[in-house]
């Protein structure tokens, strides 16, 4: 177990050196001039190029890698160049939120999507089993932004029960889950994240657990003498490792791609950071916001396969 | 609880009468198997012999009411140690599983959870049915590994499904199956998927094991000769009937029905080198829309007009040896 899980854990340094390699590159490929949007329109080409060399971006592609990579292990970012404070705090700050949305939204669509899944691949071909499709269909289909708003507009704006958007007073610094006039304001956003999510994987639970339930092991079990719960106990543990690759996709795609959750109820996430960077060409966020994500991304697929592997026995051979 | 007359429940395990399993969806019903009477005895082996889906599994599984009932007509009565099969509540059929009936089937490949190793799934179903700590069990489980022969059990305990050979996993399969010392052993062609030496093995150890234990074992196969090492009754099913029925030596030796002669004829062992195997010509009917009279008619040498339109009786030709046949040999 430990020999698999450290052997995983080697494999995953070229991946994230392939990452680091990617985001410089990507950050050099993108059109505009960062330095031509912070200069006032009539400054000169000395200050122009003062400018540049400040920022390091007279250097040659290979020298600007190393220096920015030797940088980035150190957990120097660079500088935003908008707001003209350390990457490395503003993505910090915008990760926390996002990660903790994201963890509880998955969470939430696990426990839930677990339920309509094993009810439905037990009951299958059933009304209820219909139902639960649905549910998931539902969950798949609707666009995030979409029901944001309509979150929005219900529980918000006529019935006055949750805020609107935002993070409360307490403002992202000081906000905590464990209050509730804080995480009142998380839940819209929470519930919006969730969604697509707990549809997809209702829809990969029922699938799985169906198909392990046709396997003739389970007639064994039934040979055995064993209760329904006892088999589907066993059922659901078989599914389990299609069921955890789900929720450790889901959870990358949570941290990476809630631009629109996190825009509709102006979360200070990720998502939010990401999108304002881009807007204003704030290179040095836009660099860090994608490394960090994609790191994180990495990171979250070597839980996922560890996970796996305690699972399953069989992983480990392979 | 249907309890039998004490006299006969003393040496009769297993009492089936004209059973019938239709399988029936929205579309269609499958009618697999179509009145079937037989008892066996306690310590008994019974080998029923056929083709495929001649409704050999179904009626095994029907013994332990492994079918869904929502998609399963089941008439007729089944008596296993004295419990009536159709009329025992589902907590009461859960304890006989594995318990007092227990099975092994033909794939010891997937016939095993791939997450437990074999010493949990055998002491999962000993704790099951005797209240005994998980140590008592796992011991239980050693135990009985060293009662299938599995060489050194200590380590297959603790070893995965996938981690064995064929031949160990259906050993680890008898072995579950065996933990609660069952009075009937239901074995679903359990060594069609084996290699031929493994084959053997598993065969003399199954025989050995019914010997010591004293179990009634019904074995499914479509093997004649296994049939001839292990048998006491042979059971030939054909359709969903049981198309001659009685001891292995009336039934191998003085075949009465032509479908048994057929399939004596299609072995390899009976046949001269060079000539064509003797294959019964044509396919078994089918289960959704079968013929009003023998079933076997269709590719029957000796079928007359009468074998088409009537469906012959079970009759005893002596001393238990029956044959459904109008015109046997």
């Amino acid at each position: 177990m430990w020999i698999y899980a450290l052997r995983r854990l080697i494999l995953t340094i070229p991946i994230l050196l392939g990452v680091t390699i990617i985001c410089f590159l990507l950050v050099q490929i993108a059109p505009g001039d960062p330095i031509q949007s912070l200069l006032p329109p009539d400054a000169s080409e000395a200050d122009a190029a003062a400018l540049r060399a400040y920022y390091g971006l007279d250097k040659p592609l290979a020298v600007q890698y190393v220096v920015w990579l030797g940088k980035v292990l150190t957990g120097d970012l660079g500088m935003s160049i908008q707001v003209d404070a350390p990457v490395a705090k503003e993505v910090g700050r915008a990760f926390a939120n996002t990660i903790t949305l994201a963890l509880l939204a998955v969470a939430l669509a696990f426990v839930v999507s677990m339920i309509l899944g094993v009810i439905a691949a037990y009951k299958s071909g059933t009304w209820i089993d219909k139902l639960f499709t649905s549910v998931a269909v539902f969950g798949i289909s609707v666009p995030t932004f979409w029901l944001g708003v309509v979150l929005v507009i219900i529980f918000a704006v006529e019935l006055n029960w949750l805020p609107a958007a935002g993070m409360g007073n307490s403002g992202s610094e000081n906000f905590s889950y464990w209050r509730w006039e804080d995480f009142k304001f998380a839940i819209m956003p929470m519930i919006a994240l969730a969604l697509p999510p707990l549809g997809i994987m209702t829809r990969t639970t029922r699938s799985s657990v169906e198909e392990v339930l046709g396997q003739d092991f389970v007639q064994t079990l039934r040979a055995k003498g064993l209760g329904e719960m006892a088999v589907l106990r066993h059922a659901v543990k078989n599914a389990m490792p299609q069921i955890v690759a789900m929720l450790g996709l889901q959870l990358g795609y949570l941290i990476g791609g809630s631009v629109l959750v996190e825009m509709v109820f102006n979360w200070p996430g990720t998502g939010y950071l990401l999108n304002k960077a881009i807007l204003s060409r704030d290179l040095p966020v836009l660099q860090g916001t994608i490394l960090v994500l994609a790191a994180s991304f990495v990171m979250i697929n070597l839980v996922i396969d560890l996970v796996q592997s305690m699972i399953d026995p069989r992983i480990k051979r392979s | 609880m249907n309890v039998m007359a004490p006299a006969a429940a003393a040496d009769t395990l297993v009492r089936v009468q004209d059973l019938k399993v239709t399988f029936v969806s929205r579309e269609e019903s499958v009618s697999a198997v179509n009145g079937i009477n037989f008892e066996l005895k306690r310590g008994e082996v019974m080998c029923v012999i056929g083709e495929s889906g001649s409704g050999k599994s179904v009626m095994m599984r029907s013994l332990m009411r492994l079918h869904p009932p929502k998609r399963t007509r089941i008439e007729g009565a089944m008596e296993v140690d004295g419990y009536d099969i159709q009329g025992v509540s589902e907590k009461q059929m859960r304890q006989l599983r594995g318990a007092t009936v227990s099975m092994i089937f033909q794939e010891p490949m997937t016939a095993l959870d791939p997450l437990y190793t074999v010493g949990e799934q055998i002491a999962e179903t000993v704790r099951i049915h005797e209240n005994i700590p998980q140590e008592a069990a796992m011991k239980r489980a050693l135990e009985l590994l060293e009662l299938v022969r599995v060489p050194s059990p200590e380590r297959r305990l603790k070893a995965y499904p996938h981690e064995l050979s064929g031949g160990l996993r259906q050993r680890a399969m008898i072995a579950v199956a065996l933990s609660c010392n069952p009075s009937l052993l239901l074995a679903d062609e359990p060594t069609t998927a084996l290699d031929a030496s493994v084959q053997i093995q598993v065969l003399v150890l199954l025989r050995r094991l019914q010997k010591e234990l004293g179990m009634s074992v019904i074995f499914v196969t479509h093997d004649l000769g296994v049939a001839a090492q292990i048998a006491d009754k042979v059971a030939v099913m054909y359709a969903g009937r049981l198309v001659e029925y009685g001891s292995v030596q009336d039934v191998l030796l003085n075949p009465k029905h032509h479908y048994t002669k057929g399939m004596l004829a299609s072995t390899v062992a009976e046949q001269e080198k060079g000539r064509p195997l003797g294959a019964i010509p044509g396919t078994p009917p089918d289960l959704r829309a079968l013929p009003p009279g023998c079933s076997f008619a269709p590719r029957c040498r000796a079928a007359k007009a009468q074998c088409r339109t009537e469906l012959p009786p079970e009759t005893d030709t002596g001393g238990g040896h029956r044959v459904r046949c109008l015109f046997p040999l």
